[in-house]
């Protein structure tokens, strides 16, 4: 509807955080009084590796313009091995997206430790930004989902 | 054309001889499953039946000596038997089954993922010259077939004579191939108990040039490549139901517990979502097969999807080649702590 | 009766897309299926046979029967509107015109189908003769006449020239609007009957042509349904829905809503197919429950119930596109040919 009433653009962000890690790191961000944009919403994982290509897919059906996955660093993964698997079907399914004209810019995977709150909110202001310069979504929306 | 027309005189020589060879090779394979239903080291064979149009036999068990009548081996068989092995899997006794040298390659990832029984089945690798596409066929004119010659499975006919009501039409045998068949795995089978026939090199290109040109497009070019190709999906579920690595019991996209429609057309998101999630459920264990390519009722360019995958794992995990062995960790069920981050795909541009 | 040169058939087109909607054959990617014409469109009307048939037309693959959208407390409804503007469907054949027959008999009797009713009102279907029948139809074991198209207007395609003759009031109020684009032409006639010869001739030479429909009706039920030869035929069958989607008489449909996220439902329907697992679906599970089942009742419903119920018309047209676009190569002909094989064996 913003977009309708000719509103300033802001973008619909999805970010998938890991309990463990980055969803910690997004909770220290706070507590540390650092800002992240409020156009992301969080959604919270028990693991990177619980993240389904479908749910990317689905955030950008349902008009999310750019959707970030968050786990653990490589090698610290709470379930040992999560996050290697899921940077491996990251990496595929984004050069899908890639490869059927999805610019690649609205797709991220960021490794935030439960420490690293400062990165946390460093990451959104920089992926936030990229979305906006990218602008809105409409290769993979659902046009049912526009029209209300 | 002056190759063409050469082709065609010399098949014309050798058609009596083509004919005496064909009846060689299908006999051989008829008397060995005989052989073997008799002596009850099989309960059934899966092979072909003749279908009542001259380019359309379908897959079928045969169980009594009297059916074999009907059994037929030829170009037209492309049908991947692999798939069926899930079901006859189940069935009491062993299943005889005839796989072409790409069929192997199915069933041995099947039984990787045991969702086949290799002691219930009795392979017989069968020799392939390529299979053929009627669509192909048609697409060159040619219509009102009454009869195919050269189709036959030894026959070194380079060339396809067929009688139409509208009078005789030929083509040559390579242009009515089907697109797998020219970027053909190879003429070994990779599994099996016995070999029957010879197979022949059919390879003729690379089956990641359509792929890198496709990488080679700007983002909007590429969108509206595939905006146009998967129009035309009207989500049958063909290229699903025929894969042998599309064997869940229950499908995600038949789940009424989300959103997704399985069977509705409803919107170009949609078919997009379909097909890159099938696509991704594949990846690493689709040996490029082809039959999704083959069934689509729409002609669409089903392997475009599964190729970009195994050359994004070729690239970026090493060559894999799904099927080809029996290793059961497979590059999306493995890692390597040294793997590339996803952000490579900005990068590569 | 009339006619067109060939070459001009784009002025024809221009004519009737400025006053309606027109759908013909339009080949996009390598296949050639009815769409909306438009100046840019490639229009190809020597291709025998879509690949799906021209039902969207009338009962499209998908359609949004209503919209609900909350406003605070309340929900609204809003309906979809029906078809208001006329259309002419150009370039379906004569089995694809019975397909259309068939389904009236589902939608247009008690209770009425008001969505597809409204299309059958603002349609007009402009017919094609088949110059060039294909080995795969088989329209003449099922009374279709391939040089006759029963639908508003009938045309053949004669050398350079396109045939037109009005049969219908639509027919004729369709004619006038053309009168610029049309010239009348008695000599037609005898060409046309020629043409119509000629057609006749080949449809005899296609092999399913002499296909037998004995023994199908709708007094067979219990008989047909529990034969054992079904335990045979449907083996091969994949499950997929292609025999169902692109052919021009399957009538099933399932409906659906889609939640679009924010305070609104959208309910539509999609064409289902009895191929598929949720077919049917009930709260206590499905009555079919293997693919045999739900295999048996596509060829049963087309061949028995249906005829039981539309006093003995079947509900296949015999245009032969499943026969061209199964996977597995299983078909109609192949089920009516082996219920045949059997009971000569008996």
């Amino acid at each position: 509807m913003s977009i309708e009433k000719n509103e300033e653009f802001r973008p619909k962000i999805v970010a998938f955080c890991c309990n463990w890690c980055s969803y910690a790191g997004a909770d220290l961000a706070g507590s540390s009084r650092m800002t992240y944009s409020a156009d992301v919403k969080i959604i919270r994982v028990p693991c990177s590796c619980r993240v389904n290509p479908m749910f990317i897919l689905r955030a950008f059906e349902r008009g999310a313009d750019g959707v970030i996955m968050c786990g653990c660093h490589p090698g610290d993964c709470h379930y040992t091995s999560g996050n290697y698997y899921a940077r491996r079907r990251m990496t595929l399914l984004f050069s899908m997206l890639d490869y059927i004209g999805v610019e690649s810019g609205r797709t991220r995977v960021e490794w935030v430790s439960a420490a690293e709150g400062a990165k946390f909110s460093e990451t959104m202001h920089e992926f936030v930004d990229k979305i906006t310069s990218l602008g809105k979504n409409v290769r993979l929306e659902d046009l049912r989902c526009r029209n209300l | 054309m002056q190759e063409f027309v050469e082709a065609t005189s010399q098949a014309g020589d050798s058609s009596h001889l083509a004919t005496a060879r064909q009846r060689e090779s299908q006999t051989r394979v008829i008397n060995r499953a005989k052989e073997l239903l008799a002596d009850g080291t099989v309960a059934r064979v899966l092979g072909w039946k003749a279908g009542d149009l001259p380019y359309n036999p379908e897959p079928a068990y045969f169980e009594k000596e009297e059916d074999f009548a009907d059994f037929v081996y030829n170009g037209f068989c492309g049908a991947n038997l692999s798939k069926y092995m899930i079901e006859a899997s189940k069935l009491e006794g062993k299943t005889l089954v005839c796989l072409k040298p790409c069929d192997t390659y199915s069933f041995q990832e099947l039984m990787k993922e045991h969702r086949v029984d290799r002691d219930k089945a009795y392979i017989i690798g069968v020799g392939c010259k390529g299979k053929l596409d009627i669509e192909k066929i048609k697409a060159m004119g040619i219509k009102g077939i009454k009869s195919i010659s050269g189709a036959e499975i030894e026959d070194g006919a380079e060339t396809l004579t067929i009688d139409t009501i509208y009078g005789e039409k030929t083509c040559s045998y390579a242009d009515a191939m089907l697109e797998r068949c020219h970027v053909c795995k190879g003429k070994d089978h990779v599994i099996f108990d016995e070999t029957i026939g010879e197979s022949k090199e059919t390879n003729d290109g690379d089956r990641f040039t359509e792929v890198e040109k496709i990488e080679a497009m700007s983002p909007e070019e590429k969108f509206a490549f595939f905006q146009k190709e998967l129009s035309k999906c009207i989500r049958c579920n063909a290229c699903r139901n025929v894969c042998p690595a599309c064997s869940c019991r229950k499908c995600v996209f038949d789940s009424n517990k989300f959103d997704s429609e399985q069977k509705a057309n409803v919107d170009s998101f949609e078919e997009k979502m379909f097909h890159i999630i099938r696509a991704f459920h594949v990846a690493g264990r689709c040996t490029d097969c082809g039959e999704c390519s083959r069934v689509c009722p729409q002609g669409i360019r089903l392997h475009l999807f599964n190729r970009k995958f195994i050359k994004d794992i070729n690239e970026l995990y090493g060559e894999y080649q799904a099927g080809a062995d029996l290793e059961p960790r497979t590059p999306l069920t493995d890692y390597n702590v040294e793997d590339a981050e996803p952000g490579i795909v900005a990068e590569r541009g | 009766m009339y006619k067109i040169a060939r070459e001009n058939l784009t002025a024809l087109f221009q004519k009737i897309a400025a006053e309606q909607e027109l759908y013909l054959p339009v080949r996009n990617e390598g296949q050639v299926n009815f769409g909306v014409w438009t100046e840019d469109a490639d229009v190809d009307i020597d291709t025998l046979k879509t690949v799906k048939s021209p039902k969207d037309a009338f009962f499209p693959q998908s359609e949004t029967l209503y919209t609900c959208v909350r406003d605070g407390k309340k929900i609204n409804i809003e309906p979809e509107a029906l078809k208001e503007q006329d259309f002419v469907v150009f370039g379906m054949r004569a089995c694809d015109v019975r397909g259309v027959e068939v389904l009236d008999k589902v939608f247009l009797v008690d209770p009425l189908d008001t969505f597809y009713a409204a299309r059958r009102d603002h349609g007009t279907l402009v017919a094609l003769a088949c110059h060039e029948p294909e080995e795969t139809c088989f329209c003449k074991a099922f009374g279709v006449d391939a040089a006759e198209p029963a639908a508003d207007v009938a045309t053949w395609l004669i050398g350079d020239d396109l045939c037109w003759k009005p049969l219908t009031e639509k027919g004729e109020a369709l004619t006038k609007v053309l009168s610029d684009v049309l010239t009348e032409d008695a000599q037609v006639d005898a060409a046309v009957e020629k043409e119509k010869e000629a057609i006749h001739d080949i449809v005899e030479q296609l092999p399913y042509s002499n296909l037998s429909l004995d023994g199908w009706n709708g007094d067979v039920l219990m008989e047909k349904f529990e034969d054992p030869l079904w335990d045979e035929l449907y083996k091969p069958c994949l499950a997929c829905g292609t025999c169902t989607f692109v052919c021009p008489t399957c009538q099933c449909y399932d409906i659906k809503d889609y939640d679009t996220g924010k305070n609104g439902v959208q309910r539509y329907r999609c064409w289902d197919s009895c191929m598929y697992s949720d077919f049917t679906m009930m709260a206590h599970g499905n009555n079919r429950t293997t693919q045999k089942e739900r295999f048996r009742q596509r060829f049963m419903h087309k061949l028995v119930y249906y005829p039981a119920n539309n006093n003995g018309m079947y509900s296949c047209v015999g245009c032969g596109r499943c026969v061209e676009k199964c996977p597995a190569a299983l078909n109609i002909v192949k089920v009516i040919k082996a219920f045949e094989k059997q009971g000569g064996e008996q």
